[in-house]
């Protein structure tokens, strides 16, 4: 059997291999590309250099997710001696034209729509945990390794102790990703304090269930550079005494699990996962649970529940997952964006990803840009960076003459932010000053065609979908806080119901079971919040008839399995 | 002050000369009429009543127009065809305190158990066409258009006053109706526990 | 997996905590619940039930506890020492009462026709939160009743998922007949995977489910209206029993 992987060997061997060509061209091959046709891009250029002479120094790479995904597809091309060119909008012709103009006849760039590198857009951004994406194939594990991989678990097994990684950890402070900012260290210390019962292992989980409406940050971390996923858990599963990982990913992210799996395959073969990891006595088995989709099922103890395989209902905390998690041993879950910092915090010390950010909230934060802009997609800022500098100078501004009306970020968990407050730091503190949350990393521009009651029914629609049902207060509570919000959008509310909405929703936030309901008013108190007016306006005196019975809940015949859409 | 064990008996509200007489309402939208006959076992009562208050609409008086400026009126049933809601919606401009009497008024009840038929349609059919002991069409004259859903009166109109039971006995029926006449004639606030929703202080 | 309700230990009550304003003394892991019930506190509650696992569905026994915003589960909730408990504060009461309020909008209780009408825990907790309509627009979902089983009947339209029958047919009885299918308002409770309560072969006609609803949704077949009449209890004198290898005579409740 083959000894443990030679990072240093397997990055000099890959850079002279790439050396040996004069372009390396890269065709985002990720999820929103591949719908706008990077396949027959890069079946293209493939078939195009094949015919010339020039195939054998050219290399055609199917990479991650460079970002300005509203663009796409994107085909990067680096070529010897030059700035890279970022092709954007490529179809078959233009592949054909990058081909023959760049790749065979050399010239500088091709007549074909590029990105500038010094668009807003990109030149805002610093890049942490998504430094990859775009930059290599994610199916390769030597071009993780070439690009700095696994450098940093492997400096953590010869030279630090798991207390000396989580105090590295703690000295970043880096706060958690999935939504409520808990500082990362402390949870991971309380893993590594725990002990569970004998013969049984220590458990960490990646949290990629991501159900926000519109989020895709973590789908991209996963499948653009899933590898610096799994760098993240073992880091975490070392520096806790864990010995069993699990991914948990929503069954919508087919290429992401099928990169992880990948991912997974080839860090066993080169020993970077299983027993005696690079050498070590460490030992850390990696498994795949793939989630139905169910958004409660990204809480943390429904999550625990699916992966048991029982229904993904959410528990009662306390005892929490450190304490007693999956089958009753100390778990500790994380955030797949929370987990792909690790690598560089580990890497490239505490203190560099300390400088990035605000005192309270550190690094990077990964936002997935949508709703009125000129440009949408992925991008990564500094935390305190001002809303107006996302939404005007990187988002390119509101389009068709429109103007800015509010940012909502947080999902359904979260709130609107007026146009008064833009140019308030985007951290965790001062979103949740202003009614909303980091969430996630959704970030929906509205113009002012947008209705705010309209905004708050949508969220509250979601949420009624994805209750699961066990407590009363969110089961039935957002049914009712929908009908509410759905009968003043069509202009039939009367002032009491504004007043029932809002007591409802109070009811709702303190007595539901877990951070769904709790949440779930909240895009309802905050467009309140700042858009009073709106709601008032569509309010009547009377209701003029009753409502028809198309809203009848059928629960009449027996559930066919399945159909649980 | 007053004896309430026993709906039949005379009681303590008895007429005090120099205090207005109050204008008094019933009314009948979707229910079976239940409610109605329990007040009607308030039996003698009903005279002590009647030295309070004129009953100037109901279906026991032959008046066909609601009345203006009536200070009280109990509704029975569920809102359930045009010629409720049209009712419901005169009472409510007409009247001071609007009292949702019985349990169809108040929820539905028995009223609403077509509601989960979906529309009215499926049930006319059910029971004009597909029962066995009727002609077999189905009734266009006369009778008003079902509303789409049996609704509770306060989704269609405020409520002041909630008073439920199917039927609510004749004694609840008394102690509420004096607690009312009292205090509505001695011009106080209603009740607390009576008061509209919007009224009500909630903590948090 | 449910919980395990907390259970108090030591001799004698050696925990010092305020119980709405008064000093007492509660036993060491005690519930806020059983401290509570110990001292003659109301609480009200729904899904909990002496001798079964914990469910923390209903959310009715919230307490405050310290003034803080969040609001633990008097069933779920050990004591610890210095606690200063509130149970019965007027925005809990507004909390339960939009609770028990939203549990009406949910089904279709026509108590006028109920074969547990007059004793129902739910129509119990609707007078003393001083329900007297429900604000929220009623569902008049359609559901389906299962007459099925030769014993019993389960009508989903009065069913509040409290899963006191999921619990006991697992836990006590062994047959784990019941479960809950679908989520959010679809949720329904479902025999063997969603057969026909009299089909389902794991079914031992124990009737504990039925004793242990808190509403008419699960009853004796004949019953009319009014007629039904369960016993909870019964499950907390199984579990003693069973713990403690005593099977004691227990008084009978009236039929
Ligand atoms: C309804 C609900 C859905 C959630 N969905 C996710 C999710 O999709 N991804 C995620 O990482 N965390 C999600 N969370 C938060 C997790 O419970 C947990 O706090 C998080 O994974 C912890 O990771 P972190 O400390 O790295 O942030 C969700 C929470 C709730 C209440
Ligand atoms: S709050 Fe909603 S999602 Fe969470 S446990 Fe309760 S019903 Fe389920
Ligand atoms: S279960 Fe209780 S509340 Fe529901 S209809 Fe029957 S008696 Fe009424
Ligand atoms: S009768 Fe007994 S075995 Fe059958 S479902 Fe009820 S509790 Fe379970
Ligand atoms: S049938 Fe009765 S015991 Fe079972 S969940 Fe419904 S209400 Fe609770
Ligand atoms: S998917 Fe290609 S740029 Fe995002
Ligand atoms: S009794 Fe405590 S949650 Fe139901």
């Amino acid at each position: 059997m083959a000894g443990p992987i030679d990072l240093d060997h397997v990055t000099s061997l890959e850079r002279e291999a790439r050396s040996r060509y004069s372009h390396r061209a890269l065709v985002c091959s990720s999820t929103a590309c591949l719908s706008a046709g990077a396949s027959g891009v890069r079946a293209t250029l493939e078939s195009d250099l094949e015919a010339s002479d020039r195939s054998g120094d050219v290399q055609v790479v199917a990479s991650g997710c460079p970002g300005l995904c509203s663009r796409g597809p994107l085909v990067r091309v680096e070529s010897r001696g030059r700035e890279p060119t970022l092709y954007e909008h490529v179809d078959e012709t233009a592949a054909s034209t990058i081909a023959q103009q760049h790749l065979i006849e050399d010239q500088d760039r091709a007549e074909v729509s590029v990105i500038e590198p010094s668009l807003p857009f990109y030149a805002k951004q610093v890049k942490v945990v998504l430094r990859n994406a775009g930059l290599i194939d994610p199916d390769r594990l030597e071009d993780y390794v070439a690009a700095g991989g696994y450098r940093a678990l492997s400096t953590a097994l010869r030279t630090m102790t798991p207390a000396q990684v989580i105090d590295e950890v703690d000295a970043s402070g880096l706060r958690g990703r999935g939504g409520a900012g808990y500082p990362t260290a402390r949870k991971w210390r309380l893993l590594h304090d725990a002990v569970a019962d004998p013969g049984q292992p220590k458990y960490v989980i990646a949290n990629g269930d991501e159900g926000d409406p519109g989020a895709y940050m973590d789908r991209t971390i996963m499948d653009s550079d899933p590898h610096r996923v799994l760098e993240g858990l073992s880091l975490a599963a070392y520096a806790t005494g864990a010995s069993k990982g699990y991914l948990y990913v929503r069954a919508e992210y087919p290429l992401a699990i099928e990169r992880l799996e990948r991912a997974i395959r080839s860090a066993k073969r080169a020993k970077l996962l299983g027993r005696n990891v690079l050498g070590s006595d460490f030992a850390l088995d990696v498994e795949i649970r793939v989630g139905a989709g169910a958004f409660v099922c990204g809480e943390e103890t429904a999550l625990m529940a699916s992966i048991e395989g029982r229904r993904g209902l959410p528990e009662l905390r306390p005892p929490y997952p450190t304490e007693r998690g999956l089958w009753q041993q100390p778990t500790m879950i994380n955030n797949v964006e929370t987990l792909a910092n690790i690598p560089a915090i580990i890497g490239d010390g505490a203190a560099a990803f300390a400088a990035i950010g605000t005192p309270e909230s550190r690094g990077t934060k990964v936002f997935a840009l949508a709703g009125s802009l000129e440009n949408t997609g992925l991008i990564e800022v500094p935390m305190g960076i001002s809303l107006r500098e996302i939404v005007f100078d990187m988002g390119g501004g509101i389009p068709d003459g429109r103007t800015f009306k509010a940012a909502q970020t947080g999902g359904p968990s979260g709130g609107c932010i007026p146009e008064r407050f833009l140019d308030s730091p985007v951290d965790y503190e001062h979103l949740q000053e202003l009614g909303s949350m980091m969430g996630s990393g959704g970030l929906v521009v509205m113009d002012d065609s947008v209705s705010m009651p309209e905004v708050a029914r949508f969220y509250m629609e979601f949420c009624r979908d994805e209750s699961c049902g066990k407590c009363a207060p969110c089961r039935v509570g957002t049914v009712k806080m929908f009908d509410f919000l759905d009968r003043i959008c069509r202009g039939d509310g009367r002032p009491r119901d504004l007043w029932h909405l809002e007591s409802l929703c109070k009811t709702v936030r303190a007595t539901s079971l877990c951070g769904l309901g709790q949440s779930a008013p909240n895009p309802v108190f905050s467009t309140l919040d700042h858009f009073r007016e709106e709601y008032v306006e569509l309010l009547r005196e009377e209701s003029l008839a009753a409502p028809a019975p198309d809203g009848v809940v059928d629960r009449g015949s027996l559930p066919t399995w399945g159909d649980d859409a | 002050m007053t004896d309430t064990t026993d709906a039949g008996r005379s009681t303590g509200a008895s007429p005090v000369p120099d205090r207005p007489r109050l204008r008094m309402a019933t009314a009948w939208l979707g229910g079976c009429s239940g409610c109605h006959m329990s007040f009607l076992d308030l039996d003698e009562w009903l005279f002590d009543l009647a030295d309070r208050a004129d009953i100037v609409f109901g279906p026991l008086a032959d008046i066909k127009e609601f009345p203006a400026d009536v200070d009280l009126t109990l509704v029975e049933g569920a809102v359930t065809n045009t010629d409720n809601l049209e009712l419901a919606q005169a009472i409510r401009a007409n009247t001071r305190v609007v009292v949702s009497f019985g349990d169809c008024a108040v929820t539905g009840n028995i009223t609403a158990l077509r509601n989960g038929m979906g529309a009215p349609d499926a049930m006319l059919q059910r029971v004009y066409v597909e029962h066995p002991d009727l002609a077999g069409v189905l009734p266009t004259e006369v009778v008003p258009e079902l509303l789409p859903t049996a609704q509770p009166l306060h989704e269609l109109i405020t409520v002041d006053v909630y008073l439920p039971g199917c039927p609510p006995s004749a004694q609840r029926i008394r102690t509420a109706l004096i607690a009312l006449l009292d205090a509505m004639a001695a011009g106080e606030p209603l009740p607390r526990q009576w008061r509209a929703p919007e009224d009500l202080t909630f903590g948090n | 997996m449910n919980l395990t309700p907390p259970r108090p230990s030591g001799p004698r009550p050696n925990v010092p905590v305020i119980l709405d304003g008064e000093e007492v003394m509660a036993f060491d892991g005690e519930s806020i619940l059983d401290l509570a019930r110990r001292l003659g506190t109301p609480i009200p509650t729904l899904c909990y039930l002496d001798g079964l696992s914990v469910h923390g569905g209903c959310r009715l026994c919230v307490v405050e506890v310290n003034g803080d915003s969040r609001l633990p589960l008097a069933c779920a909730t050990p004591v610890t020492s210095e606690m200063e408990i509130r149970t019965d504060t007027s925005s809990l009461r507004d909390h339960r009462r939009r609770v028990v309020e939203l549990l009406f909008a949910e089904g279709n209780h026509v108590c006028a026709s109920c074969v547990s009408s007059g004793a129902c825990e739910l129509q119990d907790l609707a007078a003393d939160s001083n329900v007297d309509h429900i604000h929220y627009a009623l569902e008049f979902p359609r559901i389906d009743v299962d007459a099925s089983h030769p014993k019993y009947v389960l009508d989903r339209e009065r069913c509040v998922l409290c899963t006191r029958c999921v619990r006991v047919c697992d836990e006590v009885e062994g047959a784990h007949v019941w479960d809950i299918a679908q989520r959010g308002n679809r949720s329904t409770l479902v025999a063997e995977l969603g057969k026909p309560w009299g089909e389902a072969s794991s079914c031992t006609w124990c009737g504990k489910c039925v004793l242990v609803c808190p509403t008419g949704a699960l009853s004796f077949k004949g019953r009319s209206t009014g007629e039904m009449r369960h016993d909870p209890d019964i499950v907390a004198f199984l579990a003693s029993a069973r713990d403690e290898g005593e099977w004691i005579d227990r008084e009978e409740p009236s039929p």
